[in-house]
């Protein structure tokens, strides 16, 4: 008779427990955690970087051209506001993001459920976008200077061309997520394609849809801002500029927040429009 | 015949070469029956019901519903899949109607009809509600209410019940042998559930795997089909039959495939 293993005789309470996967709060994979806890972490992420700040401006001895205080930062702010350019800034600059990438998301918006929907103007279009994509806008700027001039039209070019492929794009994946069950449950219900394609695909993609604005957004937000940098009389990102060249490092560091807090501000906007109005999408 | 289904193939290009899924079938159906397919898996059974639904094409074959020949989808031909397939934004009120808004359908008509299926497949209370409110086998009834507004002239089914748990599905089971029994619809089903089958239809073909062709032909004569059917000794014998037979020629399926 062969041996067994000697392994396999021990009595199997002399062997050491296999550990069990012990229960964690903090690490949990793929699980919520409680909402205080994420509430007190929400606000270490912001409130953290403040104090070091805080606490660096006062008790370093950092020359305040390199580093102003928070205190100084929100006098500049003041100051900006009292003379009313921080305003102006403001709304040149949500301006020409607002209208830039209101024409790209109308012209991407039904190209991108066109692709997803035929694969024949996938075909067609996907490989000059997908290249498109790749060519950084900034790179453009010479271009579209000597196409049009330093004045409006060049900025919402700008903007345009960064944001239009990716979102024709990013459209297209969210027709993938429309079932095929669900377009030939329509055709057995009696609907042609173009039925299909406007009461079905287009309600079922809204919500992707409006998440690609939200991502595609924060692009348009950051070139609105290279846009200014290079040529204008207004605008957060002029003020950045200016300020630069002057050493005023307190108004750089207003207009960075600034930046900052309407870019989060718009991005939650988004999410809070998606989860309200698009219950049905939530769950699934 | 109601519905004639003659001599159909189907093969598929793939990237090992050319694959015959449906061979020669032939089936035919009374109007008014309730009849089951039954294959274990890869008999392409799935397939033949989307070319009965006009979602693919025979390769050779032909298939007519009321003499008239199937060459595309059409609200004739009412279906229910097994994922249920409801529009997700629309409340089972406007899902029960699309059917009719996509054929033109008046407002006030398509409201009335779609209540009137609403309450047949017993969901009026539910109107408002989005289907991911709703439990599988709720959804199930709404797909198959928003198939019967359409009033096709026959009933597809594929795999309807197979994602419920088995209580759901039993309940289900009975929910459509009634429904049958008042709307005296001819529905085709495909399962691969034998009790299921034999619980349900007049008829039964069995298919074998790879390629698909009808191996037999059951008929089952069921006094009743309430409750307590599945535990009398003719029920049993009809499944251990059927359950025989699929064992026989899923298996020939599989010393197919490996050849």
């Amino acid at each position: 008779m062969p041996q067994k293993p000697k392994s396999n005789l021990q009595d199997s309470s002399t062997q050491p427990n296999r550990s069990s996967l012990r229960p964690s709060v903090f690490w949990q994979l793929a699980e919520d955690i409680p909402p205080r806890l994420n509430w007190v972490l929400s606000g270490i992420s912001l409130g953290l970087p403040l104090i070091l700040w805080w606490g660096i401006t006062t008790f370093g001895s950092i020359d305040p051209k390199f580093l102003p205080s928070p205190s100084a930062v929100i006098i500049a702010a003041q100051r900006l506001w009292g003379a009313g350019e921080l305003q102006q800034d403001t709304i040149a600059s949500l301006w020409r993001v607002g209208v830039s990438f209101l024409l790209s998301a109308a012209l991407a918006i039904p190209v991108g459920i066109l692709m997803g929907s035929f694969a024949s103007i996938r075909a067609l279009l996907e490989p000059l976008f997908g290249l498109m994509r790749y060519m950084p806008a900034p790179a453009f700027i010479p271009l579209l200077i000597l196409y049009q001039g330093i004045d409006e039209a060049p900025k919402l070019s700008l903007i345009f061309i960064g944001t239009f492929f990716f979102n024709a794009l990013m459209v297209m994946d969210t027709v993938k997520f429309v079932s095929k069950d669900l377009i030939e449950a329509t055709y057995i219900l009696g609907g042609n394609r173009l039925q299909t394609l406007a009461m079905v695909i287009f309600p079922h993609v809204i919500p992707g849809i409006l998440d690609t604005c939200r991502i595609n957004l924060a692009s348009a937000w950051q070139l609105v801002i290279v846009a200014e940098l290079i040529a204008a009389t207004e605008g957060l990102g002029r003020r950045i500029s200016v300020a630069g060249r002057f050493l005023r490092t307190d108004e750089i560091f207003v207009g960075l927040i600034v930046i900052g807090a309407i870019g989060l501000i718009l991005d939650l906007l988004f999410q809070y429009v998606i989860r309200v109005c698009f219950k049905w999408s939530n769950n699934n | 015949m109601f519905v004639q289904i003659d001599n159909l193939s189907k093969q598929f290009d793939t990237q090992n070469g050319n694959i015959t899924v449906l061979k020669n079938i032939n089936i035919n159906i009374a109007e008014g029956e309730f009849v089951c397919v039954v294959g274990a898996s890869g008999s392409g059974k799935s397939t033949l019901l989307r070319q009965i639904a006009g979602l693919d094409t025979p390769s050779s074959g032909e298939i007519r519903i009321g003499g008239v020949p199937v060459k595309g989808p059409s609200p004739d031909r009412g279906m229910v899949f097994q994922n249920y397939t409801l529009y997700p934004w629309m409340n089972v009120q406007e899902n029960t109607e699309f059917g009719l808004k996509l054929q033109g359908v008046a407002k006030r008509e398509r409201r009335e009809r779609a209540s009137y299926y609403l309450d047949v497949v017993g969901l009026s209370d539910f109107a408002r509600s989005l289907p991911n409110q709703l439990s599988g086998g709720m959804k199930q009834r709404v797909a198959i209410a928003r198939a019967l507004v359409c009033e096709p002239k026959i009933l597809l089914m594929d795999e309807p019940f197979g994602a419920l748990d088995i209580h759901t599905k039993e309940s289900m089971h009975e929910f459509i042998i009634d429904l049958w029994q008042r709307t005296k619809i001819t529905i085709l089903s495909i399962t691969h559930d034998v009790e299921e089958a034999v619980f349900l239809s007049n008829r039964i073909f069995v298919l074998s795997s790879r390629p698909g062709t009808v191996k037999k032909e059951l008929t089952i004569n069921l006094a009743e089909r309430g409750a307590d059917a599945k535990r009398h000794a003719i029920f049993q014998d009809y499944r251990d039959e059927l359950m025989g037979l699929l064992r026989q020629y899923g298996a020939e399926g599989l010393v197919a495939a490996k050849i």
